[in-house]
């Protein structure tokens, strides 16, 4: 079995898709012989043909537009936006007409197709290259938005977007894209996409993430076990549909959560959460259910990005209050 | 300094409004009159639904409805230039097309009547739906044709916009992506000199509008869309390339919209009257009548056989359209997803409890 990392995961998704499946085609700017500006394509274009897998103009629109007339005409694109800052160009497509257009034509056309895009902070990239936005997405019906954590996840999450039979936002947080190494049998086994992964369990405290902010959630984890202080982490992976039943049931157990999230705060999947929460569990919690977040503010340059985005420190401080409620 | 390119935009016509036909080589479509009469009956059975359709909404028995009235002539003539298996992706007014290839009357009704079973339509089942963001079912033709490419389908796919939708970004990129892919396209703008309320000469300083397919370095050109002969023929002729693998066309119908934008709309606020009685002697039923009367086609009689077979048809659209059965809030739900998510299932479930409730 392989070691890989969760961009040699994502690679590996697709490369199983492109042999087994003759619709499947990848398309976007930089894809071809290339490989992505990520690699998340490397050398798939040499080993499919550039038919399979296709540079396509630098328009996102157009990326976006056409994904969906493959997809309506039988073929299953999967589409890469560079990077997440750059699919607002697509954005209208995505919640005008992916999203509809199987309700809009009561299933006579659907969208079986895929739009990948890193995202994310904390690699030290220019303007408009490291926001999440994924909450934006995940408010449009019609839509599933999934974000692996793991390269294991990466690889059975995109297999089943691929497969679905409705569009699929799949966000790749570009942070651990390299960060650990994983071993993945390219079995073509997927995960489902209706659930969160309980990643550890615990007692005492639920930790809720998704995406890049898993590393400094285990971390955290990690920090308050020598603390005597049991965390259980879940791994959201699927933004929506969100499983919320996986929560409850874990809040249930440790009558404590935190949510965190690299994203801005107002309006996000963690206001979700927590109104979920707070509706259907409140009973069940002990201490009010606290969140780290991303601040309100434009994800800045760089030179602050570390202090933007949620750290360690700042999850031990918030357990440490929900904690402090007996 | 030397010129690296230069281009000329012809423009297309057969018919004139008086009926006439002109042009050196004549198609062969010009003298098929089994063909032409069932056409001329097909736009005035389309221009009876039309007028039918806006008396609905004026009654209140349809919602806001955009009129066709004026464009029968390019719309039909889309229509029957395009194969069966070639898709058809259209803003929301081409219904003369959307007829030809199948699409009933009572479906465009229903779609108008705030019902999404409109767009689960007859015809093509490939066709896309009335798209009303703008343009933006030019990309979705091209990803549609280059699904035909990659297949190596003999078909193509059809875009249509208007003169401002020549104006957005997605007209724009499908142009470059139907020449980068050399794909098996045609994107048609019918030019009815109004968006909305802005005039074609607001849209773009450009002599033509079909010259913006040059830029990609498409076969371009400009026909008179009240003419039905010279819309078909250049439909015909771009779809015979793009079959032949030679790559997208763009085609300007320039015609004129004598109704207002749609029902909500009251052109009479920024559209001079007389613009829209000089318009009416070009409209494009008159000339086909003339034709066929001139060349012993069409007499008086059978055009009164015409129209009151149109109303049979059109009343009978309206009776099916007004018997659709109900729709109950189920239909919000059942069609999100292949599978409901098992929140929206439970949403679906209490919105269901509060239909019972106010039913009961």
């Amino acid at each position: 079995m392989a070691k890989v990392t969760m961009v040699e995961a994502v690679t590996m998704a697709m490369s199983h898709e492109l042999e087994h499946d003759k619709s499947v085609v990848v398309l976007g700017e930089d894809v071809g012989i290339n490989g992505g500006v990520f690699r998340a394509t490397a050398g798939l274009a040499q080993k499919f043909g550039e038919d399979r897998v296709i540079d396509t103009p630098l328009a996102e629109a157009m990326i976006a537009g056409m994904t969906i007339g493959l997809a309506t005409q039988g073929m299953k694109p999967i589409a890469e936006a560079q990077f997440m800052g750059f699919i607002f160009p697509m954005f209208e497509h995505i919640v005008c007409h992916a999203a509809r257009m199987r309700n809009r034509t009561r299933g006579r056309l659907t969208c079986p197709l895929v739009i990948r895009a890193p995202y994310g902070g904390g690699i030290h990239a220019p303007e408009h290259h490291s926001e999440s936005i994924e909450s934006m997405f995940a408010h449009t019906p019609g839509i599933k938005v999934v974000i692996p954590s793991s390269p294991s996840r990466a690889y059975g999450l995109l297999l089943a977007a691929i497969r679905s039979p409705d569009p699929v936002l799949f966000f790749e947080p570009k942070r651990v894209y390299h960060l650990n190494k994983e071993e993945v049998e390219n079995d073509g086994e997927e995960y489902p996409l209706d659930m969160c992964f309980v990643i550890r369990e615990g007692s005492d405290v639920t930790l809720v993430t998704w995406g890049a902010m898993m590393k400094e959630t285990v971390e955290a984890a990690d920090a308050l076990a020598e603390q005597g202080i049991s965390a259980e982490i879940i791994d959201v992976a699927t933004i929506s549909p969100l499983d919320m039943d996986t929560i409850h049931e874990s809040v249930a157990k440790t009558g404590r959560c935190v949510i965190i999230q690299e994203a801005p705060k107002h309006c996000s999947v963690s206001s979700e959460i927590a109104a979920n929460l707070a509706d259907q569990g409140l009973y069940n919690l002990n201490a009010p259910v606290k969140r780290v977040t991303g601040y309100d503010t434009i994800m800045p340059l760089f030179k602050l990005e570390k202090k933007y985005m949620p750290s360690v420190d700042r999850i031990l401080d918030k357990v440490n209050q929900v904690m402090e409620v007996s | 300094m030397t010129t690296v390119a230069s281009f000329n935009i012809d423009y297309l016509q057969y018919l004139t409004p008086n009926g006439d036909l002109v042009g050196d080589k004549k198609p062969t479509v010009a003298t098929d009159f089994e063909h032409l009469k069932s056409i001329y009956e097909l736009m005035v059975l389309t221009r009876t639904f039309d007028a039918k359709a806006v008396a609905l909404q004026r009654t209140g028995k349809l919602g806001t409805y955009a009129s066709c009235l004026g464009h029968e002539a390019v719309h039909i003539g889309i229509g029957a230039a395009m194969a069966e298996a070639d898709v058809f992706a259209p803003m929301y007014r081409e219904y003369g097309a959307q007829f030809y290839r199948g699409v009933k009357l009572s479906e465009v009704l229903l779609y108008w009547g705030g019902d999404e079973r409109g767009s689960d339509f007859s015809g093509p089942q490939h066709d896309f739906p009335w798209c009303v963001p703008i343009a933006t079912q030019c990309t979705h033709a091209a990803g549609a044709a280059l699904a035909f490419k990659l297949r190596g389908e003999k078909r193509a796919a059809v875009s249509v916009v208007g003169d401002g939708g020549s104006s957005k970004g997605d007209f724009l990129e499908a142009i470059n992506a139907a020449s980068a892919f050399k794909l098996p396209m045609v994107l048609m703008i019918v030019n009815n000199q109004w968006a909305i309320s802005v005039p074609r000469k607001k849209q773009s300083q450009g002599r033509t509008l079909a010259q913006k397919g040059v830029a990609g370095g498409l076969p371009s050109i400009q026909v008179d869309g009240n003419d039905y002969i010279a819309v078909y023929t250049a439909v015909k002729a771009a779809l015979k390339r793009a079959y032949e693998g030679k790559g997208a066309s763009v085609i300007e119908a320039i015609t004129y919209r004598l109704s207002d934008h749609t029902t909500a709309d009251d052109a009479s606020r920024y559209r001079p009257d007389d613009e829209v009685e000089n318009a009416k002697q070009f409209e494009p039923i008159k000339r086909m009548r003339k034709y066929l009367t001139n060349q012993g086609q069409w007499n008086e009689q059978l055009e009164n056989q015409l129209l009151s077979t149109c109303k049979v048809d059109v009343d009978a659209a309206v009776e099916e359209y007004q018997s659709a059965s109900k729709l109950t809030v189920a239909d919000m739900f059942d069609h999100m997803y292949e599978e409901l998510p098992h929140d929206l299932a439970e949403q679906k479930v209490y919105a269901q409890s509060i239909e019972e409730k106010s039913n009961g």
